[in-house]
């Protein structure tokens, strides 16, 4: 994939590499996304891509799951067990300019971005590698050349972040993407920013990630009227798609970021899905009707990935087998390199990011 | 001789004419000009880059987070102080922290100009100071102009700051008139609009004006008093005001904000901290702890002024000639 072509300051800490006016000076976000099904012609191997982002998504998770049980991840991580589809189809949707804005349950976002899962990993093991640096941890992570503008700790942040980069996208092309949960629906940040980018036209794309609960809460009761009434009040294109489908995410996505992009305004998608994990830290695990997980692991995106492309292309099989054991050995390492990197050094890292007084005036 | 809001006018004329980055938008900024008439003319002058936006504070602070990311320079105007409430999510948790959370990926140029302060009989809710509540955000600049050249030179540095700024009007001061200036001037630096020996008396926006107007009093009964205007409060200019009252050994720090809290004892704090030799008073002249009133005798009463201040200096040099005997 080629350069976005606009400027995007990646520094180390210093305001000198933030870009100048001109934009000279400036490196480039974005990356080639060498597992990203677009830049795969055969579609029968696009879809077993896609499988491979899904299967990555979920093992990272597992992964994090297991070092945050043994206190080796730190605080509060947010799993999205269960609502891969979601990141993977919409992720896998976006093109060069575009930017995306995800939650504290961000990790599937992140990956399904292209973000190193290393990186990622020793963020939250709190290490010098991490994306950022260890300063971040698991709900805040940015990562500017994957296009990832931040993961939000806010309920709405994320919708927020959107709207703003849109601002700025319309003018230079491009389409900004909005990840959040049915509990957002509820903030103030949406109903704000979605009449606001509907006034001025602005190419976002909102996806609503339905898992059906705000933390232990069910969204029904919390939220009056239904989700898609809230844009449809305001003349956004809305439409529900299948959350665990990832082929029928992509294809909402596909359309959304088409009409996003040719001007059409802000548009909204609302995936429904289902969270297998926990909410995190101190959820009482008592609020799902019985059945319930039983019932959405039948339809476990995963599941649905491996069932159509065993029935669409029936030759696969040995290579679902062997993405599931390059994938199982790329966690491993990541596992390995994630471990075994530096905890940052405190006397040389407190007082970097103090506000200077002789800086950031050009 | 301009005044305050043809400054910050022309600065935002200049910012936006030099860079296309830059945007403005706000309540009421582009047709009408702004509530307090600071904009006005700019949407002729710079036509969709100047835009109106509905009454939503979070939408707006967290849309010029997101241009600020996303590579622009915006300018948002909140119409008054007290809405800044709406706005610290955006400022507070995402803007400050970015520089830092990214690792030094970016930081989020945005500057938040807003209208502050007392005394234009506009009650509890319109008539605030955010400046305390935001003191302690690391990763947050605050500018507080007094005079006409100021305002316009640091609103041209606040829009160049990789930084996000908090940028604070004084109602009262629109009018005010001065020389003209919108040459950048550096964020962090304070000024000394008057000197003296006797005492330094530090303030920013209304407090300095009055500073000199009490001090101009003092004079005539041989009291001496430096005034300092801090100019930016976040980060203050520790070495000036440091020089100063080791010149002088006195300080007396005057804010219209209330007293618990404040920026003034921040200032008291760190001067007592340096150790300097001989100091022999520290005074804050402050607003009550209690919600601003409506009515004008009490609005009167409340604020610090002239008066009081110069009331305050003659207390703190009395306190120090009764502790001689």
């Amino acid at each position: 994939m080629g350069s976005p072509g606009y400027e995007f300051a990646v520094g180390g800490g210093s305001k000198s590499a933030m870009p100048s006016v001109s934009g000279q000076d400036a490196q480039t976000i974005g990356e080639a996304r060498t597992w990203a099904p677009q830049t795969v012609e055969d579609p029968r191997k696009a879809d077993l891509e896609l499988y491979r982002a899904l299967k990555r998504i979920r093992s990272f998770e597992e992964l994090t799951r297991s070092l945050f049980q043994r206190g080796e991840v730190f605080g509060s991580v947010h799993l999205c067990i269960g609502q891969e589809a979601v990141s993977v189809g919409v992720c896998t949707a976006i093109e060069p300019p575009d930017l995306v804005a995800a939650t504290y349950r961000g990790h599937g976002h992140a990956l399904a971005l292209g973000v190193d899962p290393a990186g990622l990993l020793a963020e939250m093991m709190g290490k010098t590698t991490g994306t950022c640096g260890g300063r971040a941890g698991s709900m805040n992570v940015i990562d500017l050349r994957h296009r990832l503008i931040g993961c939000f700790g806010i309920v709405g942040g994320s919708i927020a972040a959107a709207t703003g980069a849109a601002l700025a996208l319309r003018r230079k092309g491009g389409v900004a993407v909005a990840f959040f949960g049915d509990g957002a629906m509820n903030q103030g940040y949406s109903y704000e920013c979605l009449n606001l980018a509907k006034v001025q036209s602005l190419p976002v794309v909102y996806v609503c990630e339905n898992n059906q609960y705000g933390e232990f809460t069910p969204y029904q009761a919390v939220t009056a009227g239904s989700i898609l009434g809230r844009p449809a009040s305001l003349d956004i294109p809305a439409r529900q798609v299948d959350g665990n489908d990832v082929w029928a995410v992509r294809s909402a996505a596909v359309e959304a970021l088409e009409a996003a992009r040719k001007g059409d305004g802000p548009q909204f998608i609302e995936a429904m899905t289902y969270r297998f994990s926990d909410h995190g830290r101190g959820d009482p695990v008592r609020y799902r009707a019985p059945g319930e997980m039983e019932a959405w692991k039948a339809r476990d995106p995963l599941l649905i990935a491996r069932q159509w492309i065993t029935r669409s292309h029936p030759e696969s099989d040995t290579e679902l087998f062997e993405i599931d054991a390059a994938v199982a050995a790329e966690i491993e390492e990541v596992r390995i390199a994630a471990a075994a990197a530096p905890p940052p050094d405190p006397a040389a890292r407190i007082g970097e990011f103090s506000v200077p007084l002789d800086e950031g005036l050009r | 001789m301009i005044d305050f809001r043809t400054a910050i006018r022309d600065a935002l004329d200049q910012e936006l004419a030099r860079d296309d980055q830059v945007v403005l938008f706000g309540e009421d900024v582009a047709f009408a000009g702004g509530v307090f008439q600071a904009t006005a003319g700019l949407l002729e002058r710079h036509g969709d880059r100047v835009f109106d936006t509905p009454i939503s504070e979070l939408a707006l602070a967290g849309a010029a987070f997101g241009a600020a990311v996303a590579g622009m320079r915006p300018v948002v105007e909140i119409m008054f102080g007290d809405f800044m409430t709406l706005v610290m999510d955006s400022l507070v948790n995402q803007a400050a922290k970015y520089w830092s959370l990214s690792n030094g990926q970016r930081s989020v140029p945005m500057v938040v100009r807003t209208t502050v302060g007392a005394g234009g009989r506009f009650g509890a809710i319109h008539s605030q100071n955010p400046a305390n509540w935001l003191m302690s955000v690391p990763g947050l600049k605050l500018v507080a102009p007094a005079f006409p050249k100021d305002a316009g030179g640091l609103l041209v540095s606040s829009i160049r700051d990789d930084d996000p700024v908090l940028f604070l009007e004084h109602k009262r001061l629109y009018s005010v008139k001065g020389e003209r200036s919108i040459e950048p001037a550096p964020l962090g630096k304070a000024s000394i609009v008057k000197e003296g020996g006797d005492l330094t008396l530090v303030s920013v926006m209304v407090g300095v004006h009055h500073g000199l107007a009490a001090a101009e009093s003092l004079r005539e009964e041989g009291i001496g008093v430096e005034v300092v205007d801090l100019r930016t409060l976040r980060p203050w200019d520790v070495d000036t005001v440091l020089a100063s009252v080791d010149k002088t050994k006195r300080l007396v720090v005057v804010d219209e904000g209330p007293r618990t809290g404040g920026w003034p004892a921040d200032v008291l704090a760190t001067v007592a901290e340096a150790d300097l030799s001989g100091i022999v008073t520290m005074r804050r002249v402050t607003a009550p702890d209690e919600p601003l009133p409506y009515s004008p005798p009490l609005e009167d009463a409340f604020l610090p002024n002239p008066t009081t201040i110069a009331e305050a200096v003659r207390e703190a040099l009395g306190a120090e000639a009764r502790s001689a005997r």
